[in-house]
Formats: C-alpha cells, structure tokens, sequence
C-alpha cells in the first residue's frame, strides 16, 4: 500500500472510529434512560422524534445552551482541564480495538483497527489511568469539598480495582502469549472464545470494569444521596455534558475490550463467508452487537444492584478480587504446566 | 400468636451459606426479576395521547353556560364570588342595551368576569351558590402555563362556545334542578318568599 493511500485511509479510520465511540455514547444516554424506563414499567423518552429517538440531540443541545458557570473560588485552569482529560482520553482508548475482520482489498489489507501496536492491552490500561487525572483534577479544581471526597473516592477506587483488573488480564495474556488486541482476537477464531478458558478472570474483570467505569454498584465518586454530584458537582453546561459524555464513551469500549478479550471480538462461530468486503462488514457487526449486548448489561445490572457502601468497596477490592485473581493466574500456570504448554 | 397470613418469615440472624456470601446467585436473581419487567405491561398513561378515565362527578375548568337560545345565564349576581372559599372570582356587572336581548338573558349581566385558576381550589361551591345555573365545573383540565397572569381566565376561556356547548349534564341532574329550586333553603327564596315564612311563624 503506497504511503498516502495509508495516511488517508487511516485517517478516515479515525474519523470513523471517533463518530462511532460519540455516537453510540450519545445514544447510549437515550438506551440508558429506556432501558430504566422499561426495567421499571415505565415508557421513557418518547416525545423528541419517533421512539424519542432525537432525544439525545434535544440534551446535548440543552447542554450546550445552558450556562456556564466557573466557580470564582475554584482553578480555573484545571477546572476547564478536568472535563478537558475525561473526554480526551475517553476517545483515546478505541484505537487499539479491532472493530472487524480486516478487508482484503486489491491494493492491500485494510485493517479496521487504527492500530495494531504489541503492547495493546498495555496501552488501553496506560490511557484509562490517565482518565483518574480528569475526574481528580476537576473535583479538586472546584474547590467544594463535596467534589473533592468525589474525586477522592474515584481515584481510590480506580487505583484500587485497577490492580485486580491487571491481575486478572495477565492470566489472560499467559494463555493467549500476547499483548495485541488484535492478535487476541485473531486466535479466538470459532468456538475458541477466551471466556471458556477464562472464566473467573472474565467475572474478575468484568466487576473491575464495573469500578473502572464508576458505574453501579461501584458509583460512589458520584453518589447523588451523599455527595450532591459527587465530582462534577460545581460543572454545568457542556463541561458536565463532556464528563457525563465520557463515562458513556468508557462504558462503550471497556464493553467492546470485554468482547474483544474474551467473547471472540468479530469471531462468530458457524459463519465462514469468504467475500471479503461481506466479512468484514458481517464481523464489525457481529462485534458491535457484542459490544451493544455489554452496554445492555452494564444498565441492566445498574438497575437492579443497590451501591456499595465504600467500606464494602474496598474489602470486595482489596480482600476478595485481588487474591482470587492472583489464584486465578496459579491455576491458569499449573493447567497450562500440565498440559505442557509451559 | 396464630399468624394471619402464610407471607410472614421467620428470620434467623444466622452465618451466611457460601452461596449467599457469593452475592453472585442474589444478582443473577436480582437480574431475572428486573428483567421479567423489561417486557411487563408499562404502567404509563402518555398523557395528552390517553386519559387516564375521570371520576363522574371530577370538577375541572369552569364553564359559564348559555341558555337555549344561545344567551348568556349570567347576571352577575356575585353569589358566587362571595360563596369562593379562595376569593378566586371578580366580577364587574353592567347593565344590558337595548339590542343585545339575544346576547344576554338577564337585564343584568357581567361584562367582566374572572377566575384566577391559580387560587381556585375546584371546590364546586360557585356552581353549588349560582341561582342561574350559569356556571359549572367540567371535566376539561385547566392547561399549565408560563406565566401567572396566563392564569387569569376571562370570559374569553370561560363562556361556553356557542357552535359546540359543554356538556355539563354530568353535573346539571334532576336532583341538583330540584335543590336549586327548593323553597326550604333562603337562597332560594324571594324576597316574598322570605316575608311570608316570618309571618307563618318561623
């Protein structure tokens, strides 16, 4: 493939991945509402458009005409900052996922990830920590000491589940003997879905997930009945709108790193179509509704499983998750030494 | 204590069973119920589409009815104004023109005539005071608005429209007809009416 031909299409690559990650945050918004609205025997949005459909068009646009209001006692640097690193590295994580099956066109293979570097699962992880900077960053920078216990309790917890969700990966890796996301999936061909192979690391990773994402039961940086707002009690207008945005968009791909770890990613098993164009196309949605059936599950478990309390928290990440997923890598080695594959 | 019904549970403040400490059995029950709901039959009545069905006697927006002919029954005695517990009715009165018999059934009438819906309390009691049978309480809901003065309803909102009437039926039965015109009560009675029962003796 000649060098501009390259640029350009990794460039529409982006663009491609960028609108899909904001779009399916924008209406992950309007599922999640349905979603509880339907949980609960209620109907939900239903009046912008058919469905409500234009629903989450009506919010960011109420978003950005609302005021905006920059505390006088707070940073206003970091202020604008905090909401500023929530978003951009909420956006920076889909670049190492593998959204199909690469195309095998005539003038060479284009592949629909952006890129496919060896250290993936590293990277996701590097990025997604520096996501703790914004929530901290903003909370601290509003100077209300509601945002500040926010911030406080989400980086805690994020520091905290980050060391079990890297345990649990890393008997991931052992099996699969590498780091890039793309060759993960790749191997998991068929039936060959990393879950059979991982069960507990799955169930392991999923609940850091949960943590990682401040989602419920793990919502406690934002906790409404204790702490206004939790970190983005002083934000308003879109600087709220780009932290709620952002926890949408973490949602989106820590779902589709669940179904490119350990679902198979674009891998279904009795769908063997040699088309090229077709495969990729059927693989991206095989994956995406994968990653939807995710995005389901994490509203679906937000409306049925009370918050933890923090104390809770903490011993569930600390005293449980962290030795079953240093378990997890001892049986995971010992399979794998008797199976000589070590 | 024989217990009244078979619902109630003993409850033993006992060590947790490792299934329970697992907490992963309770929220997969917890999903199951929560998603058995997903296809349940929503309790939603989507409001302007559907109307959730009004109690018969349901007192909503006032209504200043007309008589047969298509004029106005008010005569703008104030009864009601004095009988409104909120102190939500003014009036102004004026006297009717030669000419506008077809408009106005009384020599008298209201040539203002105003609710502030904001201080009604839908009690009935103008419609209960009217001796004219001019105004009644419907079934139509009194609209939200932006602003208060919205909420000021003149005749303009409150006569009934002469093409299509209200219907009022509802609220304007034989037993009401026969307690407006009942001689027992003083607001029914002429002046008369009244110096004939002290003579009687009462």
């Amino acid at each position: 493939m000649a060098f501009s031909t390259f640029l350009i299409y990794k460039i529409i690559l982006v663009l491609c991945v960028f609108t899909l990650a904001l779009v399916v945050a924008m209406y992950s918004t309007y599922a999640e509402r349905k979603v509880a609205a339907f949980l609960q025997d209620r109907l939900g949005p239903n009046r912008a458009g058919p469905f409500g459909i234009l629903q989450p068009l009506a919010d960011g646009l109420k978003m950005f005409m609302k005021e905006e209001i920059i505390p006088n006692v707070s940073n206003k640097w970091l202020f604008i900052l905090g909401p500023s690193i929530a978003m951009l590295t909420a956006c920076m994580t889909g670049v190492v996922i593998p959204w199909g099956p690469a195309y095998q066109g005539a003038s060479g293979t284009f592949p629909l990830q952006i890129t496919d570097v060896n250290i993936g699962i590293l990277y996701l992880f590097g990025v997604v920590s520096i996501g703790v900077y914004g929530i901290m960053i903003g909370g601290w920078a509003s100077n209300n000491k509601f945002a500040l216990l926010g911030a406080i309790r989400a980086s805690s917890q994020m520091i905290s589940y980050e060391v079990a969700m890297g345990l649990s990966i890393i008997a991931l890796i052992m099996t699969t003997g590498t780091l890039s996301v793309g060759e993960i999936v790749a191997q998991q061909s068929g039936w060959h879905w990393n879950i059979f192979y991982q069960p507990l690391g799955f169930l392991i990773f999923i609940i850091c997930a949960f943590a990682e994402t401040n989602r419920t039961p793990f919502d406690l940086p934002e906790c409404e009945s204790e702490l206004v707002g939790g970190y983005h009690t002083e934000y308003s207008s879109m600087k709220l709108g780009f932290y709620l945005f952002a926890e949408y968009i973490n949602m989106f791909i820590s779902s589709a790193v669940m179904a490119c770890l350990f679902f198979g990613g674009y891998n279904f098993p009795f769908i063997h179509i040699h088309a090229p164009l077709l495969a990729s196309i059927v693989g991206f949605l095989i994956m995406m509704a994968k990653t939807c059936f995710f995005i389901f599950f994490f509203m679906w478990i937000r409306w049925t499983v009370p918050r933890f309390r923090y104390d809770q928290l903490m011993n569930l990440g600390w005293k449980i998750l962290i030795p079953l997923s240093i378990l997890n890598i001892f049986i995971t080695g010992i399979v794998m030494w008797l199976q000589h594959k070590i | 204590m024989q217990a009244l019904t078979n619902r109630s549970k003993v409850v033993v403040k006992k060590e947790m069973s490792l299934a329970e400490k697992l907490y992963l059995p309770a929220i997969l029950n917890g999903l199951k119920i929560t998603f058995s709901h997903f296809f349940a039959k929503k309790a939603t009545i989507s409001y302007p589409e559907e109307t959730r069905a009004f109690a018969p006697v349901y007192r909503g927006m006032h209504v200043l009815k007309r008589d047969e002919n298509g004029a106005e029954r008010c005569t703008a005695c104030g009864l009601c104004a004095v009988a409104c517990p909120a102190e939500a009715i003014t009036m102004v009165a004026a006297e009717r023109k030669k000419g506008e018999e077809k408009l106005y059934r009384e020599e008298k009438y209201a040539a203002v005539y105003e609710i502030n819906m904001l201080r009604c309390i839908f009690c009935g009691l103008c419609e209960e005071a009217c001796p004219k049978e001019a105004i009644f309480l419907t079934d139509r809901i009194v609209p939200s608005d932006y602003e208060r003065d919205g909420f000021i309803y003149g005749k303009d909102k409150l006569v009934d429209p002469i093409d299509k009437p209200i219907d009022v039926s509802v609220r304007e039965t034989a037993e009401v007809a026969a307690f407006k015109k009942d001689k027992e009560y003083a607001h029914n009675q002429t002046w008369k009416d009244q110096v004939n029962t002290r003579k009687s003796g009462h």
